[in-house]
């Protein structure tokens, strides 16, 4: 597999104790386990399996994703910004890695 | 040495026994309700599902759950080989509770979330998404 590469979209401003909207994007096929290669084997299943995001560490969302999530896993949704702080993301593989991500966030 | 009356009864036993888990066990899809909400019971008011009527490629379908006041919600692709899509916990910080995100529908079929609310009662609601294309793979 090519490099997992995590993209994160947080708005430009916002004041404290605003919801701002969160979107995510990571690369990874999510390997359903349904398919079978061209010899009809079963191609393991390889997927992220758990999705988290955080701010300031304290919980933003916590998702328990399955084989019927789409390949490039998408996730949209809103935090709550009651100060400056940092957004931490990670993304749990079936393989055992985890992928993270941080990006700061200011409120005006 | 069997008779053929013997063969029979065991016939009828073993035909018995694997009618068994059909009356007795529910659907995976009744399963995985009651895996979120230990069978309480659910209204039907409360959670909302934007997806799309038709969906030409069943390998990414969008689809978004909003349910004011929800601690958690699930998705269930009822139609597909396993009806799981995804549990989604609202923490502390989160702004709202909902969830958009694209998930993959084998099939035409109905696709449902269960939100369980604040006061932990429990909320469903489903829509029926038609799939030109199967995104289960072959």
């Amino acid at each position: 597999m090519t490099e997992v590469r995590p993209r994160i979209r947080l708005p430009r401003r916002a004041s404290a104790g605003d919801s701002i909207v969160v979107k995510t994007l990571i690369n990874h096929t999510m390997e359903s386990g349904q398919r079978r290669n061209s010899a009809g084997e079963n191609i393991p299943r390889q997927i992220i399996n758990r999705f988290t995001c955080e701010f300031n560490g304290v919980m933003v969302i916590d998702a328990a994703l399955e084989p019927a999530i789409s390949a490039n896993p998408y996730m949209e949704f809103e935090a709550l910004v009651d100060q400056s702080g940092d957004f931490v993301f990670n993304w749990y593989d079936d393989n055992g890695e985890t992928y993270t991500a941080t990006e700061t966030f200011e409120v005006s | 040495m069997l008779t053929r009356r013997d063969t029979l009864a065991i016939g009828l036993g073993v035909s018995a026994v694997a009618m068994l888990p059909v009356t007795a066990s529910a659907t995976p899809v009744d399963d995985a309700i009651a895996a979120f909400t230990g069978g309480a019971d659910m209204a039907d008011s409360g959670v909302t599902i934007t997806a799309p009527e038709i969906a030409e490629n069943g390998n990414t379908v969008p689809i978004t759950i909003e349910a004011e006041g929800a601690s958690e919600i699930m998705i269930i692709a009822t139609g597909n080989p396993t009806p799981g899509v995804g549990r989604f916990m609202f923490g502390e910080a989160s702004g709202s509770s909902l969830i958009a995100t694209r998930m993959r529908l084998g099939r035409t079929q109905d696709v449902m979330a269960i939100a369980k609310l604040a006061d932990g009662s429990y909320a469903s609601t489903q829509v029926e998404v038609k799939v030109t294309i199967g995104g289960c793979g072959g």
